[in-house]
């Protein structure tokens, strides 16, 4: 079979890692692991439907409702089920508050725990090894790098996610916002001011 | 410990950055919730065996930018998949081999078929 890249009588095949993948699929689904059907379910839902629309629902009904604060302040997982948004894997969400006194930033020192659900999935900064050994070490410096300055007296606590237990921060309502509602709050809040590397502005 | 690195480099271009680059790291991030569901491992096996990958990577001074996560990420569910019994390593290794011929065999345009069993 001549490889010349300009006929047509073959397909170019994909990279070596699609083809790894494209292997796994196959064999787990041959051995009954696996309903391709199912796997491109996954894909949809954590492409189109989860993402951080979801988490900044959850903050801006917090911002919004006093007593659901609360409840996701005592037991995220439960709160955010109520609006539909439950794990997977079966981890428990930790929703960490802002305040005045204190701002709450999330890492993964190991790998690169998240909290799916709420967030979708990591952008890539979030899974480097940079970020995760800075963000213990010097979380002041990494946050200037995001462009947030935290003022000196005010604490900077760093959570380290693991398999069991993964955290959202509630950011801090901007000030200004009281006519906007539920749902333009939502609009304002950036992922990254729930990862605890942005803040919300109005 | 600290590395001398510049978030800026890979800060995300905006808030909808795509969370996937390529489709396989897609279909990899999907097979792997898809066996956990039906309980080939615990997640907390996967995390363990993950942080492996990456520590190791990271020993052998791969990129620090998170570039190959999801090749670690694939590596893991191979090692995982072979060491729960669902399938070798060699049979990976077969069932990627036969994929490509048949890539190779296929005239452009037309579906590549799945290897034979």
């Amino acid at each position: 079979m001549p490889h010349d890249s300009h006929d047509h009588d073959h397909t170019e095949p994909p990279s070596d890692l699609a083809l790894r993948v494209k292997a796994l699929e196959t064999a787990l689904t041959r051995k009954g692991y696996v309903d391709p059907a199912a796997v491109d379910a996954v894909v949809d839902t954590f492409e189109t439907k989860v993402g951080p629309r979801n988490g900044a629902a959850v903050v801006a009904k917090a911002w919004t409702d006093p007593e659901f604060k609360q409840r996701l302040l005592d037991d995220a997982s439960a709160a955010c089920t109520e609006l539909g948004f439950s794990g997977q894997q079966g981890e428990q969400l930790k929703a960490v508050e802002n305040t005045d006194d204190v701002h709450n930033m999330v890492v993964c020192t190991l790998c690169s725990c998240y909290p799916w659900p709420v967030l979708g999935l990591p952008p890539s900064w979030y899974k480097s090894h940079a970020y995760r050994s800075r963000a213990v070490i010097e979380p002041r410096a990494v946050l200037e790098e995001f462009g947030v300055s935290i003022p000196e007296d005010k604490e900077v606590r760093v959570w380290d996610s693991t398999a069991e237990l993964r955290y959202l921060v509630l950011p801090a309502r901007p000030a200004d916002t009281d006519d906007l509602s539920e749902e333009a709050l939502a609009e304002l809040v950036t992922r990254d001011a729930m990862i605890g590397t942005g803040v919300v502005q109005a | 410990m600290s590395e001398p690195q510049s978030f800026a480099d890979f800060l995300p271009k905006s808030v909808s950055e795509p969370i996937f680059e390529e489709p396989w790291q897609a279909q990899a991030f999907a097979l792997t919730v898809t066996v956990h569901q039906r309980g080939l491992f615990t997640w907390d096996e996967w995390a363990t065996c993950l942080s492996e990958e990456i520590a190791a990577d990271k020993a052998s001074d791969g990129p620090v930018d998170g570039s190959n996560y999801y090749a670690l990420w694939l590596a893991t569910l191979e090692r995982l998949v072979d060491e729960k019994g669902a399938a070798s390593g060699d049979e990976l290794v077969a069932l990627k081999d036969a994929w490509r011929e048949n890539y190779i065999a296929t005239p452009h345009g037309q579906p590549v078929p799945e290897p034979e069993q």
